[in-house]
């Protein structure tokens, strides 16, 4: 076979992987329209409402009033301080609790973790009912206690921060728990071992070796508790009793209260909008795909 | 080689006194009654294949791993009950276990920063340590732009940057491509002469064993099966499973006629005493066998076969010879120009030669 009459497929193999990104273009499509329309476009809808004044003129009032009305910052304070706390208990409460379970044995972890995830199975409503009854004046934990002798007194849990904040922790431990679990697993024993191996007694490993290399899992798990707190609504509405009012709700007081779309699309605008700031502020310092995956480091 | 004749016997080395340890993980001897003894400043490998014990037997060494019974003294100190930290061994990881969130100056300075040594005397020593193993400049890089073989290096400076007197290792060259294995056994030898300290050294790798060790010590189902300088226990392998696992090697049934042994109707010479045992092994090696012209040579073994296969490798070739007994051996001859072209053809008849001093007899049992 002479040089000049070898066929080589040029063409064909070049419409082979023209045809191949096709395929996989056409098998996220769905997915992306979903996004365009469930996301995008009711988010540029709000967004549009936001910039409408009561008289269906463009206007900048609905922001104009965010700015001038206490009550509108104090909310916004209320939000970003709820959720600070939460975010700080979840970390107390998990950091531990995903430890323990990254030195389990792999099957046991797996059974243990399958405990973390059960609340996940259930609805966040009957959760937060749940929550409801157990808290309440005249609820089990009230009356247990009083029997034991622990309070003469009923204690107030419910309609306030304390159970505001009992709700919150309990619904976002798993999501501060997974990531951590995930980059926890991720750290090779050989680093303890070795630290151990260089002189440092249990404690010193965790805190030079173990705690550090948690780190972007915890800064992961953390973020996302915090940003899913920011625009909590159903367990502070039901167990805050109207005593702590978060942006959620008050965007929902706008809309079913006052019919007041212009007003409630503004706050959430701004909502997200602080939100994305967060993210990008956060992404400098980690990467955002971590936030998706095992968070390991 | 006695403790006085070690080559570079280090003022603080140690030696290690291994008392009958044992570990048992359920139904499963890991180590089964272990004694030995490493000298001080000596480079002893224990070598097993995977399973065998020989990382468990480290790893107890280490304190990571608690025996159920047995006694272990680095020196005059009983440690069996020492927790890891206090043990003051250096020791390198099959995977380097180098921590990702430090520079490679925080690698091998953690162990001087948990003993507080002073900041400046702490960069003086951490430098050299990285001059030892000529990584020197490399102090700032971080871990994941180091290559395999400096990480290697690294993990070692971080192992002897705060002087242990006994240094373990565990296959710590496994990772390595061959090229570069070959040059960092030569250089871990030649780094514990200079440092001299005890080093226990863990390897699958007979070869590796051989080329770096003192003394080797062969462990088989977390039994010791045999302690020798590397010369010893290629030359004269104590019982069947060393023989087999060190080096190529082909056992010939032979039988015990008296105070003489025959393969056939031939009795062998022999150089060494026959051992004590009912049923007889003879071990061959191939690269110690070779082709027989007629002249008869007293102190040679001769076998008469036919040629089955020839197999050519480059610097070698093997040539196996059917023995009339139907027992196939191999023998492996150097290439060299005039032995190519004068090569017995496949099928023709041949006579294999050993000398009476490879002539090994080992007792078949196991």
């Amino acid at each position: 076979m002479s040089g000049t009459a070898v066929e080589t497929h040029e063409d064909g193999l070049r419409h082979d992987a023209r045809r191949e990104r096709w395929a996989l273009f056409g098998l996220s499509s769905p997915a992306l329209i979903l996004v365009l329309v469930i996301l995008i476009i009711p988010v540029g809808w709000l967004f549009y409402l936001s910039f409408i004044g009561a008289d269906g003129q463009f206007s900048l009032e609905n922001y104009q009033r965010m700015v001038d009305r206490k009550s509108y910052r104090r909310i916004f304070e209320t939000t970003f301080q709820v959720s600070l706390i939460t975010t700080g208990l979840c970390i107390l409460i998990g950091y531990p609790l995903a430890y323990f379970l990254s030195q389990l044995p792999n099957r046991i972890a797996g059974l243990c973790l399958i405990t973390v995830l059960l609340p996940f199975w259930t609805s966040l409503l009957v959760r937060t009912y749940a929550w409801l009854v157990l808290l309440q004046k005249r609820g089990l934990v009230n009356t247990w206690a009083m029997d034991l002798g622990l309070w003469d007194e009923p204690i107030k849990m419910v309609h306030n921060l304390t159970g505001t904040l009992i709700g919150m922790v309990h619904i976002m431990l798993p999501f501060l728990v997974l990531p951590l679990y995930g980059s926890m697993r991720a750290i090779n024993r050989d680093y303890l071992k070795a630290a151990s191996n260089l002189g440092a007694s249990p404690t010193r490993a965790f805190w030079t070796v173990f705690f550090p290399l948690s780190g972007p899992g915890l800064f992961a798990g953390s973020l996302i508790v915090f940003v899913l707190c920011l625009g909590f609504y159903v367990t502070p509405a039901v167990l805050g009793g109207g005593k702590v009012i978060m942006v959620s709700m008050k965007i929902a007081s706008n809309i079913e209260l006052f019919v007041n779309w212009g007003a409630a699309s503004a706050m959430g605008v701004v909502l997200l909008l602080l939100t994305m700031l967060i993210l990008w502020v956060a992404s400098r310092f980690l990467r955002l795909e971590q936030l998706a995956g095992s968070g390991h480091g | 080689m006695s403790q006085d004749e070690s080559p570079h016997p280090a003022a603080d080395a140690l030696p290690i006194t291994i008392r009958g340890v044992t570990k048992t993980y359920g139904a499963v001897h890991a180590l089964n009654e272990v004694s030995l003894d490493v000298r001080s400043g000596e480079f002893l490998t224990l070598l097993g294949a995977s399973g065998s014990g020989k990382t468990t037997l480290l790893m107890v060494l280490a304190g990571f791993t608690r025996p159920d019974r047995g006694s272990v003294k680095f020196g005059e100190t009983e440690i069996i009950r020492t927790p890891p930290h206090l043990r003051g061994v250096g020791m390198v990881f099959q995977n380097y276990a180098l921590f990702p969130h430090m520079t490679v100056d925080g690698n091998v300075g953690y162990p001087l920063r948990l003993r507080r040594v002073p900041a400046q005397q702490a960069q003086e020593r951490i430098e050299q340590a990285l001059e030892t193993v000529q990584l020197g400049g490399f102090g700032g890089r971080q871990i994941d732009q180091l290559s395999g073989g400096q990480k290697q290096r690294v993990a070692l400076a971080r192992a002897i940057v705060f002087e242990p007197r006994i240094l373990l290792m565990d296959e710590p060259l496994s990772a390595l491509d061959k090229k570069l294995r070959d040059r960092m056994q030569i250089e871990l030898r030649d780094l514990h002469d200079t440092l001299g300290m005890t080093t226990v050294y863990v390897t699958h790798d007979q070869r590796e064993a051989l080329t770096m060790s003192d003394r080797i010590a062969v462990i088989n189902h977390g039994r010791l099966m045999q302690l020798d300088d590397p010369t010893r226990l290629y030359e004269r392998p104590a019982n069947r499973f060393v023989a087999d696992f060190i080096g190529d090697s082909m056992f010939v049934p032979v039988r015990r006629r008296g105070d003489s042994v025959y393969h056939g109707d031939t009795a062998l010479t022999l150089s060494d005493p026959i051992p004590e045992a009912d049923a007889l092994l003879l071990l061959l090696r191939p690269e110690r066998l070779q082709v027989l012209d007629d002249d008869p040579d007293p102190a040679m073994n001769r076998f008469a076969g036919t040629v089955s296969n020839l197999v050519y490798q480059g610097d070698s070739y093997l040539l196996y010879a059917q023995l009339t007994d139907s027992v196939e051996i191999a023998l492996r001859g150097m290439t060299r120009r005039d032995t190519l072209d004068t090569l017995p053809k496949v099928g023709d008849p041949v006579t294999i030669g050993v000398h009476a001093d490879d002539t090994l007899l080992i007792a078949d049992e196991d």
